[in-house]
């Protein structure tokens, strides 16, 4: 029963369900899917409670106004469906190190973490420039953009060669 | 306010999706870019080319109206390729990262200090970038269609058969 609980979705039928969330989420409200201005908005909005002078002399917070919006409110629903599926499913498990990771790089916590904090930071970095996170480039992929077809490449292509980097050249 | 409320449940249904599918594990995402498990590219495919039926049947019905996203060829290429650099570090994306905090995961919450701070970064050296790296090979909103002058449904119908094509053969070799 446990073990069955736990199963994955058929990744098919999972992404033809998210397909249709987007659909009826344009539909309905006119917002297609992305997570990363959320990240912006947020830093933007604690920089405005810190020190709302120098947020008004950064640029970028006036292209990406730092205010409560409805990308904030994804992500955040993001948290807590996630949250409400692993406790239903009985799937909730604190964990620092996955299994991959532990398998073949070892169970310092340290260098998970480094590795964790300095891909996140390089990574946001990268998906600003781009214009878009996965999230982001599948809806610009569902409109036909050349963007989002070309993004998701080159995300895929870099990071293919990269993982072999940091699993050393493949995986034990 | 009812916008936010939208965005509320359109993330708590998306989340709940990823969660099930397990697409936001670690070992599912390095799994892809290791070519071990390609559970999170059949994922992202289906929901691309479902939500391009849907978005461009009732674009047909005249219910929206459709423009593509901004291609600036040097944002997009040198971006891109810190994303994958970043992603391979990370093992989450910044959506996705939410649910694998929501299922437990503490490297997935440092992945999101670490966004904040790559966020914060970007906000701070914007105007550089704005000035050189987002001016070059700017092609404005183009959509594939667009591009190739030609209807959007032969574009639509062989990318359809193509990822079936390769889902089947990713199902055959057990990937």
């Amino acid at each position: 029963m446990h073990s069955d609980m736990n199963k994955a979705l058929n990744p098919y039928i999972a992404g033809a369900l998210s397909g249709l969330l987007i659909i009826l989420s344009v539909l309905i409200s006119g917002n297609y899917f992305g997570s990363a201005t959320a990240f912006v908005q947020l830093v933007g909005i604690l920089e405005k409670t810190i020190s709302p002078e120098r947020m008004a002399q950064i640029k970028y917070f006036i292209i990406v106004e730092p205010v409560l919006s409805w990308q904030i409110l994804f992500v955040f629903g993001i948290l807590i469906g996630g949250f409400l599926a692993a406790l239903m499913y009985r799937d909730f498990r604190w964990q620092l190190i996955p299994t991959l990771w532990k398998s073949n790089l070892g169970s310092s916590k340290l260098n998970r973490g480094l590795f964790a904090f300095i891909g996140g930071t390089i990574a946001m970095f990268g998906v600003r420039l781009a214009g878009g996170c996965p999230s982001g480039q599948m809806s610009s992929s569902i409109l036909l953009s050349v963007s989002g077809f070309l993004a998701m490449t080159i995300f895929f292509i870099v990071g293919i060669v990269a993982a072999r980097l940091v699993y050393n050249g493949g995986v034990k | 306010m009812t916008n936010l409320l939208y965005g509320l449940i359109a993330g708590i249904l998306f989340g709940f999706l990823l969660q099930r599918a397990h697409v936001i594990r670690y070992d599912k995402q390095l799994g892809a870019l290791l070519l071990k498990d390609m559970t999170i590219v059949k994922f992202m495919f289906t929901a691309i080319l479902v939500g391009a039926v849907g978005i461009y049947l009732l674009s047909g019905l005249g219910l929206l109206v459709i423009s593509g996203r901004p291609l600036i060829l040097g944002g997009i290429i040198l971006g891109g390729s810190l994303f994958g650099i970043g992603w391979s570090m990370l093992g989450y994306c910044p959506g996705t990262s939410w649910a694998a905090l929501g299922e437990g995961r503490l490297d997935a919450l440092i992945g999101i200090v670490g966004m904040f701070t790559g966020a914060a970064l970007y906000a701070e050296v914007y105007p550089f970038f704005e000035r050189t790296v987002l001016t070059w090979g700017n092609y404005g909103n183009i959509t594939i269609p667009d591009a190739l002058g030609i209807n959007p449904w032969f574009i639509i119908v062989p990318i359809i058969i193509l990822v079936s094509l390769v889902f089947r053969w990713f199902e055959k070799i057990g990937l």
